[in-house]
C-alpha cells in the first residue's frame, strides 16, 4: 500500500510510531500530484517547495524530541477562497489571479499552530458560485471516478483531490452545498458544520449568513479530527459562537440503538434519481437493522428553499462583491479615463459570467421597488423553513436525505442552463437556510459505478449525533473497502 | 414580473457592470427564468412572521474599542494595482 492511500488518522498513527517520516509522507503526495494533476486538475497552486521544507523541519523537531502540534507533519489541501498569508488566494477568479493575502484565515492559523503542512490551494467555481467547478477561471476539475464527469462544486477541487489521493484531507466551504455535494459526487465525506461553529474570518465572503468552512475527508474519523482542530469562537468573526469545546472523536462509536431518524418523503420523490432513492432506502434498512428507528415524515420545502436561497445568497453576494473595484487589490482594467471607468471596466473584465449573473440577480432583488417583494419576503420564508426543521427535530434526532438528486453529471452538460444547474442543490440548500449541520457520506455506487452520498442532518450544534450515526453506518457498510475510483488502482 | 432591456441595463449600471448587446439578452433570459422560479415563495403565508437575517441569535456583539496593530501598511498596499508614497493611486476625481 502506498503512503498516499492512507487516511489522515492512519498517517498520524504511523508518524507517532515513527514508522514513517513527514518528509516521506509529503514526498508521496507531491509525487502523486505530479502524476495525476494533469488528469484531475484539482489545484490552482501547488506549494511543493514550502511543503518539503516544512516537512524536513518537523522531522528534525521529532528527532530532537521537541514540542510539536497535534497534526504535525500531516499534509492538507485548502480551498482557494480561504486566505493564506504569502500564498495566492485566487477564488478561481481573474479578479484575484495575483492576490496574495496579507493575513491568514483563522482556520489556517489554527492548522498552522498544529504544524500541519499545506500542499496547496484547490480549485473551485469562481467565488464559490457553482455546483460543478466548471465556473473556475483557470480550468474545470475532473471527477476521479470518471474523468468526463464533474466533481461537483463549488469545492470540486477539494473533493476530487481527496478522492484521487492527492491530499489526505482538505478544507472546503459550503454556502448551499459546496462541501456536501462534491463530497457526494466524489465518494468522500463532507461536513457542513452548524453556522457559527467555525470562524469565517479570512474566508472570502460569498453569502455571509450562509457560508461555513468544513472538512472534506476520506472517512468519518478524519472529519471529527479536523473539526476538532478548526472549531471554536473567534473574536474576529462576531457570528462565531462562544461555547464549550467538544471532542468530536468521542462520538466515533458504533451504536445507533434508540436513535430516531426522520426520512422526509419529498426528498425521495419527484426529481430524485431512482438509484439515489434506492440508496436512501437501503440506508434506512441498514439503520433499522442496527437498532435505530427510521420513520417517513413530511418536509415540503425543497423548491421554496431553493428560491429563498437564490434570492438571499445572490443579494448578499452582490453586496459582498461590491468591494472589488480595482483600487485596493484585485484586477484593474487598463482601459480608463476616470474613476467610474476603473470600477465598471475592472469588474466587467475581472468577473466571469456566473458571478455576473448572480450579482445581477442580487442587485435586482435588492433594488428599489423589488426589495420588499423578493428580499424581505425571502427572509420571512427563511423563518418558516427554519421552523419546519425545528418541528421535525422535536420528534427526531437526525434527518436522512440524499445529498444530491443525481450522481455526477457530464462536464458541459448543464453549464449553459443556470436554472438546471441550480436544481442540483435542491437537497443541500435548505440546510444552509436553516443554519443546521449536515454531513454527506458515501453509501454505494450506481449501475455505472458512480458514487451516491447520503446526507445526515442534525440539530443546531449537534454534530456529535451526526458523527455517531455516520461512523456507525461507515463501519457497517465499509464503502472505502468495497469501492475506489478505477483511477486509483 | 416581465423584465425589460431597460431594467437589465439599469441593474447592470447599479452593479457597475457593462453588458454587451448579446449579454443583455442572455442575462435577461436567465434573470427572467430565475425570477419566475422564485415566485413560488409567494405561495407561503408569512403573515405575522418575522425576518431571519442570521440563523444565530447573537445580534450586536460588542468589543472594547482598543487600538490593535493587525497588519502593516506595506503588506496591505502590496496588492494595490497602483500606489504612490504609501497611498492607493486613482485618477483625478475633482476637476
Amino acid at each position: 500500500m502506498e503512503i498516499y492511500e492512507l487516511t489522515a488518522h492512519e498517517l498520524i498513527e504511523k508518524l507517532n510510531k515513527k514508522e514513517i517520516t513527514s518528509t516521506q509522507i509529503t514526498e508521496s503526495y507531491l509525487k502523486r500530484i505530479e502524476e495525476k494533476e494533469k488528469d484531475v486538475q484539482a489545484f490552482v497552486t501547488v506549494t511543493d517547495k514550502n511543503a518539503l521544507e516544512q516537512a524536513k523541519e518537523i522531522d528534525e523537531k521529532i528527532a530532537n524530541g521537541e514540542q510539536i502540534g497535534n497534526l504535525a507533519g500531516i499534509p492538507i489541501g485548502i480551498k482557494d477562497n480561504i486566505c493564506t498569508k504569502g500564498v495566492k488566494t485566487t477564488c478561481s477568479s481573474k479578479m484575484l489571479e495575483n492576490f496574495v493575502s496579507p493575513y491568514n484565515a483563522t482556520v489556517v492559523e489554527k492548522l498552522n499552530n498544529e504544524n500541519i503542512i499545506s500542499l496547496g490551494k484547490l480549485n473551485l467555481d469562481e467565488f464559490a458560485m457553482g455546483s460543478s467547478t466548471e465556473h473556475s477561471y483557470f480550468h474545470p476539475t475532473h471527477n476521479p471516478w470518471n474523468l468526463n464527469k464533474v466533481p461537483g462544486g463549488s469545492s470540486g477541487g477539494s473533493a476530487a483531490a481527496v478522492s484521487a489521493n492527492m491530499v489526505p484531507w482538505a478544507l472546503g466551504s459550503d454556502t448551499g452545498g459546496s462541501i456536501r455535494q462534491p463530497a457526494s459526487l466524489c465518494g468522500v465525506v463532507g461536513l457542513k458544520p452548524t453556522y457559527g461553529l467555525i470562524s469565517r474570518y479570512g474566508l472570502v465572503a460569498f453569502a455571509s449568513s450562509l457560508d461555513q468552512i468544513g472538512p472534506i475527508t476520506k472517512d468519518v474519523e478524519d472529519s471529527a479530527i479536523l473539526l476538532n482542530m478548526i472549531a471554536g469562537h473567534d473574536e474576529k468573526d462576531s457570528t462565531s459562537i462562544n461555547k464549550e469545546k467538544v471532542d468530536y472523536t468521542k462520538s466515533l462509536v458504533k451504536d445507533v440503538k434508540g436513535l430516531k431518524i426522520g426520512l422526509p418523503k419529498e426528498f425521495i420523490g419527484e426529481g430524485i434519481n431512482e438509484e439515489v432513492k434506492n440508496a436512501i432506502l437501503e440506508a434506512k434498512k441498514t439503520y433499522e437493522k442496527l437498532g435505530a428507528t427510521v420513520e417517513e415524515c413530511s418536509l415540503d420545502i425543497g423548491k421554496t428553499a431553493l428560491a429563498v436561497y437564490y434570492i438571499i445568497a445572490c443579494a448578499e453576494a452582490s453586496s459582498n462583491l461590491g468591494r472589488f473595484d480595482g483600487i485596493r487589490y484585485g484586477y484593474r482594467t487598463e482601459k480608463f479615463d476616470n474613476l467610474r471607468e476603473i470600477y465598471i471596466n475592472s469588474r466587467t473584465e475581472g468577473f466571469g459570467p456566473e458571478v455576473k449573473r448572480r450579482i445581477i440577480l442580487g442587485t435586482y432583488v435588492l433594488s428599489s421597488g423589488y426589495y420588499d417583494a423578493y428580499y424581505k419576503k425571502a427572509q420571512r420564508v427563511r423563518t418558516v423553513i427554519k421552523n419546519e426543521y425545528q418541528k421535525l427535530f422535536e420528534k427526531y434526532d437526525l434527518l436522512l436525505t440524499p445529498t444530491s438528486p443525481t450522481v455526477a453529471f457530464g462536464i458541459g452538460e448543464k453549464v449553459d442552463n443556470p436554472l438546471e444547474m441550480y436544481l442540483a442543490d435542491i437537497c443541500s440548500v435548505p440546510i444552509n437556510i436553516a443554519g443546521l449541520p449536515a454531513m454527506s457520506l458515501p453509501a454505494t455506487v450506481n449501475s455505472e459505478g458512480m458514487p451516491i452520498g447520503i446526507q445526515l442532518i442534525g440539530k443546531h450544534f449537534d454534530e456529535e449525533t451526526i458523527f455517531r450515526a455516520a461512523y456507525t453506518f461507515e463501519q457497517e457498510t465499509k464503502f472505502r473497502e468495497k469501492y475506489q475510483p478505477k483511477f486509483n488502482k | 414580473m416581465q423584465i425589460t432591456d431597460n431594467e437589465i441595463l439599469h441593474i447592470a449600471k447599479l452593479a457597475r457592470l457593462k453588458l454587451a448587446d448579446n449579454e443583455i439578452q442572455s442575462y435577461k433570459k436567465n434573470l427572467q427564468e430565475i425570477i419566475d422560479f422564485t415566485e413560488t415563495i409567494n405561495k407561503i403565508d408569512t403573515n405575522n412572521i418575522g425576518e431571519t437575517i442570521g440563523v444565530n441569535e447573537n445580534y450586536n456583539v460588542f468589543r472594547k474599542d482598543e487600538i490593535k496593530q493587525e497588519s502593516n501598511k506595506e503588506e496591505l498596499l502590496a496588492n494595490a494595482p497602483s500606489q504612490d508614497e504609501g497611498m492607493f493611486r486613482i485618477p483625478k476625481v475633482i476637476n
